[in-house]
């Protein structure tokens, strides 16, 4: 029906309402800190020394770098995507379907648009917590030095954004929790895979490159990498570009189906 | 740290002191005793006016042509087998699903359009309980408030009246884990009491708690008509419509059919008395006897209804044959339903 579809379809309505809602998840994390930051850092941080220093020693240097300098770079956009992209997935989908936290919500005078905004604004500060953390080893290790690194932060929150939006798109058709794996084995590992998070991606035969920078994972590690080393990025505007649309897209399909979902 | 600002600005109150628990506690001390807020609410504009309402899924109508108006301060029943379409006309009315036609007008504002606006004057209590389970009882009622906007000074103030309301007192720090079905319920009522609201909808409150926790809940809702404010209520329990409804609503099939206070509709529907009959041989009895002493005689399973305006000629019978069981009773609100809505199940 044709006033169905507009309801389905129509633009997000964005507010501050979602602030609460953000502060509500906020608490619950505050709760469960601890074993929610080891799960988030100590992951990322094993794999990051690991692979970097034990597998490093047996490689030449990387693009003129050793490679633990190299993976640090893809560490980062690497948990801070997983980061935003567990938390969409599996945290709201809990919030949404098991513990019904939603419903509760929008009883309240907010919309879904307010709850899945607060989602996605939640996303993106967890990430941001997983990507400074990161940050922070990296830079205790003393694997970057440069000032320009600090600006890596600023990329952190847009790639939260970016795959915080795609993942709840994925939840908002997902019937149940098992779901979630096919995501993360046919989209996520791939993606890690293709995207120069643990070798650079002239490695790859001339078709993967070119998916490769289809896919917004390579655009990410190409802004931090270079900021890591203390280089501008070539063609900042370009991959922020794609990462941002690809969060503008991931946004609004999530809503449309989140609406399909829960509204109708 | 960044992390550290954010973390003491949303500390909440660890210790809370559980002060006198008044179980019998008013909610809000300016509605306290001789309801004249409720009587004042009563010549003002509806509560809820629903007018035509329809709302299809595909090729299932699950609202069709439902209209029924809510007067301020008085509790509605919203009745109907499975699938009659209760839960639907509730999230029509709160504005989360848009009708296919139809108006609704819930608090004075239009909804869908206005119901962020609606919403704000109503407290829902769910089917199912939806409290946020990583949180004490007091924090449950911080995070919802701030949902109306409500700052934290506002809801600090009305917690203690509030847990005092729903029997907690002595519970404000407590994980919802730890507690009772009848606990929780009265948790989630504080908690859709929190905006202070003028419209309750609770959507099957009872069901699942025990006789002691229905009992409780039943008085508490009787505290808040009596309070002036207004409730509208789905169940299917007939006991709980007819003890709390001053008027009430029977949906099937999406369509309205009936409408009345629960004494009209007994008396208008049905006959005032009732003999339930079972045991050995009970059916030939019913087809023999039954038929011809009573004015109207349904068999659910082993069990024998007879309804009539004088039903001594049938007791009479009864009393000479020692095989049937009987229970003379007077008709209530339940004999309705199932004469309305049919004795097959519904699923």
């Amino acid at each position: 029906m044709n006033t169905r579809a507009a309801t389905l379809f129509r633009a997000p309505a964005l507010s501050l309402r979602f602030y609460p809602v953000w502060r509500r998840n906020l608490l619950v994390w505050r709760k469960l800190a601890a074993p929610s930051m080891l799960g988030n850092l100590a992951d990322p941080m094993i794999y990051m020394l690991g692979l970097g220093y034990g597998l490093g020693r047996l490689l030449p240097e990387i693009d003129g770098m050793p490679y633990i300098t190299f993976l640090a770079a893809g560490t980062v956009c690497f948990s801070t995507m997983n980061s935003a992209t567990f938390e969409t997935l599996y945290s709201a989908f809990s919030r949404m379907h098991v513990q019904r936290t939603w419903d509760a919500i929008l009883n309240a005078p907010l919309t879904l648009d307010d709850v899945v905004a607060a989602e996605l604004a939640w996303a993106a500060s967890k990430s941001m917590l997983s990507g400074l953390a990161i940050m922070i080893v990296v830079w205790a290790l003393g694997l970057s030095t440069t000032p320009l690194s600090v600006a890596a932060l600023l990329v952190v929150p847009l790639i939260g954004l970016t795959f915080g939006a795609l993942g709840l798109a994925i939840t908002a058709v997902s019937p149940s929790y098992d779901f979630f794996m096919y995501y993360f084995t046919l989209v996520i590992t791939p993606m890690a895979m293709l995207s120069g998070v643990f070798f650079p991606l002239e490695q790859l035969p001339a078709g993967f490159q070119v998916a490769a920078w289809c896919l917004p994972l390579s655009h990410a590690v190409a802004l931090v990498r270079p900021l890591l080393l203390g280089n501008v990025p070539a063609g900042i505007g370009l991959h922020v570009l794609v990462l941002a649309a690809y969060a503008a897209i991931g946004f609004y399909a999530a809503l449309v189906l989140f609406r399909r979902r829960l509204l109708s | 740290m960044a992390l550290g600002d954010f973390s003491s600005r949303l500390s909440f109150p660890r210790k809370r002191e559980s002060g006198p628990s008044a179980v019998t506690g008013s909610l809000d001390p300016r509605l306290r005793g001789d309801g004249s807020i409720g009587a004042s609410l009563a010549g003002a504009e509806p509560a809820l006016a629903v007018q035509d309402l329809r709302k299809a899924y595909g090729a299932h109508t699950a609202v069709d042509g439902v209209s029924f108006t809510i007067r301020a301060g008085e509790c509605f029943g919203l009745l109907g087998p499975n699938g009659a379409g209760k839960t639907t006309t509730l999230r029509l009315s709160l504005g989360l699903v848009a009708p296919d036609s139809g108006t609704i007008r819930l608090a004075g504002h239009r909804v869908p359009e206005e119901a962020r606006e609606a919403r704000r004057h109503v407290g829902v209590v769910p089917q199912l309980d939806n409290l946020d389970p990583d949180f004490t009882v007091t924090e449950n009622l911080f995070v919802y408030g701030r949902y109306f906007g409500l700052s934290k000074r506002e809801i600090g103030a009305r917690i203690p009246d509030l847990l005092a309301f729903a029997g907690l007192a002595g519970r404000a720090d407590a994980r919802i884990q730890a507690l009772s079905g009848g606990m929780k319920r009265r948790l989630t009522l504080a908690r859709a009491l929190v905006n202070d609201p003028q419209i309750l909808f609770m959507d099957e409150p009872t069901t699942g708690l025990d006789p002691q926790a229905r009992h409780l809940i039943w008085e508490r809702l009787r505290q808040l008509t009596a309070q002036g404010k207004t409730i509208l209520l789905t169940t299917h329990f007939m006991e709980e419509a007819e003890r709390l409804c001053e008027r009430l609503v029977i949906l099937d099939r999406g369509r309205l059919i009936a409408e009345g206070s629960p004494r009209d509709l007994i008396q208008t529907h049905i006959d005032p008395h009732v003999v339930e009959v079972h045991g050995e041989g009970v059916a030939e009895w019913a087809e023999r006897h039954a038929r011809r002493l009573c004015r109207r005689v349904e068999r659910t399973g082993e069990t024998v209804f007879c309804y009539d305006q004088d039903v001594a000629p049938l007791l009479a019978d009864l009393a000479s044959r020692a095989a049937l069981r009987y229970l003379h009773r007077p008709a209530d609100l339940e004999d309705v339903f199932l004469k309305l809505t049919g004795r097959e199940l519904r699923d």
